[in-house]
């Protein structure tokens, strides 16, 4: 990082950091050679190099081709009823059936396979729409002040104050079905508070720069200072927060869908084959142990991520 | 720090007073009618129905519904359930446990937490310091669910049956204390990896402070300088961690009550959750949304007490 040029936000050149142009400083021509390494394309590289990244990547990659396609990873299509044998139920793992046979003489890898679709989506879905409604409320508290931010912030303390899987018991109790969107759902209500307050902090900390009085100075209207100015540079611990998230919505989906108000039968979800594996879990672990790794290694995936990214955009932190 | 003290007060009334009616909000939006649900399979009697809405204010708009209920719970009144049961003598036993897991999961926490986070600032960027950063994202990202089963299985079954070490009960509060040893860990699993980071960076941090130069300049032992004058200050921002952790656990002790069998209020959540219990599920939840305020207030007080150098206007 000791070649990488201050952060100031004009130096920025890449899309996500689209901050106004400075003029250039004086003895540098202008070239692509010259072009000073912006807090992304550093972060970038500096990324590229962390078997930390590689290896939770490749593992997102597979993941995410696996909840796209399952069924190029298993030949046997759980959703078929006709694929299991209850005569078979609860076959221990062979060459056949990798994992074995669940409760119902259902194959356990393809169901993991088919399983893995519910997290990924209800995962990004909840961490994209946490980030925008979180963020946004955000910026408007953080950049407004007065009332408004009061309002907001008294609004979050109130939702910071109810446990969350409680929370999220009661708002899926109120639909009478369970699918990844009422979780989805229950799931951004309750933690959206946490990225406001992240991105209000970093907004107040943002407004007072001196880009940002320079450029009211030149009389940039509110909404090209909020979003031009302040947003590109406040946005970095929301992402980072946003990733290690993405693997709580995924574990918190398993714990719902447990607890028989998330994902429901037939539809397949991690959570529901530890749930449908528990009654005869200590004679026959493998429909239990499957699913829980591949949960474990989903929300590892992410959190290493979450972690990667934190340190590349972070470099205090090191 | 009195006027600090009244402000906080001040603040958490309208929280507390939020976060009961959105609850309260979300029990009267649940489907399905209770009174028909009493009623089971045959049919009621439409004058009894009615006489028992009447009774429990069913038939009157939300915010009468609320405004009779925060008026109850200020008299000490949790209300009743549908079956005539006053909540508080339903829920008397079931918080005991719930109370039991927590505190054990906040020794546990305290425990290893800090100890592995000493002990992986002293021996900071070494094999042992990795090792215990690689397993606090290991403590991180394994669920409860998984970490539970798991340790269930290994711990509580294939124990007893291989080397007959029956220690570890895995369902029920049976065994007195021992009932609650696996549970806590499991249910402290998330926190016990938080506060090992935390540890870690507090102590670092401390450890390079002008003060302690000074302690080993003026010829202490290594262990007195790390005991008296390294990790006294370091355990300030610990303390609060561990305090505003209360409440965060007693929410989080659904699942784990759930895999181990134990009858608490998460339990009796969940139950009264299907049942449409609304009192009962109103009662808990406001009572953990109590813990969760009384122990944020009192981490923010503890602060000023334990730091001098923080003063409240």
């Amino acid at each position: 990082m000791s070649e990488s040029t201050p952060m100031a936000p004009g130096t920025s050149d890449t899309l996500l950091n689209p901050a106004p142009p400075l003029p250039p400083s004086p003895g540098s021509r202008p070239g692509k050679a010259e072009k000073p390494a912006s807090l992304w394309s550093d972060a970038w590289h500096d990324l590229r190099r962390r078997p930390l990244f590689i290896g939770s990547s490749i593992m997102i990659v597979i993941l995410v081709v696996m909840a796209i396609f399952p069924s190029l990873f298993s030949s046997v299509d759980p959703t078929q009823a006709t694929t299991c044998q209850l005569a078979t139920a609860r076959q221990p793992p062979s060459a056949m059936h990798w994992f074995g046979k669940d409760n119902l003489g259902c194959d356990t890898f393809a169901r993991t396979i088919y399983g893995a679709r519910v997290s990924i989506v209800v995962g990004i879905t909840a961490t994209i729409v946490t980030a925008l409604v979180g963020g946004l409320l955000g910026l408007i508290a953080g950049f407004a002040g007065g009332g408004t931010d009061t309002l907001l912030s008294r609004v979050t303390e109130i939702f910071f104050a109810i446990p969350a899987i409680l929370g999220a018991l009661l708002i899926l109790s109120v639909f009478d079905t369970g699918n990844m969107w009422t979780v989805t759902l229950a799931l951004s209500v309750l933690a959206w508070p946490m990225i406001f307050r992240i991105m209000r902090a970093a907004v107040i900390t943002t407004k007072s720069q001196d880009y940002v009085v320079a450029a009211r100075a030149l009389g940039a209207g509110k909404s090209r200072i909020m979003f031009r100015h302040i947003l590109p540079n406040a946005v970095t611990p929301v992402i980072v927060i946003s990733m290690i998230n993405l693997g709580m919505f995924i574990s918190a989906e398993a714990a719902l869908s447990f607890l028989g108000v998330g994902i429901r039968s037939p539809e397949i979800s991690w959570g529901v084959m530890i749930a449908d594996a528990r009654p005869r879990f200590l004679e026959a672990p493998s429909p239990l142990l499957f699913p829980a790794a591949f949960l474990s290694i989903t929300v590892l995936a992410f959190i290493m991520l979450g972690d990667a990214v934190r340190d590349a955009l972070d470099p205090k932190l090191r | 720090m009195g006027r600090y003290v009244i402000r906080r007060l001040l603040q958490a009334i309208p929280v507390a007073l939020g976060a009961t009616l959105l609850i309260f909000a979300l029990v009267f939006a649940l489907p399905g009618d209770p009174i028909t649900a009493l009623a089971g399979e045959k049919r009621m009697d439409p004058a009894v129905a009615d006489a028992l809405r009447e009774q429990y204010h069913l038939n009157d708009p939300l915010l009468l519904q609320y405004w009779y209920y925060i008026t109850g719970l200020l008299q000490g009144d949790l209300g009743t359930t549908f079956s005539r049961v006053p909540v508080s003598q339903l829920l008397v036993g079931k918080f005991q446990v719930t109370i039991n897991l927590a505190f054990t999961a906040l020794i546990l926490e305290g425990v290893i937490g800090i100890g592995l986070g000493l002990w992986a600032a002293l021996r900071k960027g070494k094999a042992t310091d990795t090792a215990i950063l690689a397993v606090t994202l290991l403590l991180i990202s394994v669920p409860v669910l998984v970490t539970g089963f798991v340790l269930q299985l290994v711990l509580g079954v294939q124990l007893k049956k291989s080397l007959g070490i029956d220690f570890f009960p895995v369902a029920g509060a049976f065994e007195g204390w021992r009932s609650y040893l696996l549970p806590g860990f499991v249910l402290a699993g998330t926190s016990i990896a938080y506060l090992t980071r935390l540890t870690r960076t507090s102590l670092v941090e401390t450890l390079r402070a002008d003060y302690i130069r000074t302690a080993t300049a003026k010829g202490l032992t290594r262990r007195r300088v790390i005991g008296r004058h390294a990790l006294r200050n370091a355990l300030i921002p610990l303390v609060t961690y561990l305090g505003a952790d209360l409440g965060t656990l007693m929410g989080g002790a659904i699942i784990t009550e759930s895999i181990f069998n134990l009858n608490g209020i998460g339990q009796q959540l969940a139950q009264s959750v299907y049942l449409r219990e609304g009192p009962v599920v109103v009662g808990i939840v406001t009572f953990l949304v109590m813990v969760y305020i009384v122990a944020n207030l009192i981490v923010d007080l503890l602060y000023a007490v334990l730091d001098p150098r923080i003063r409240y206007e």
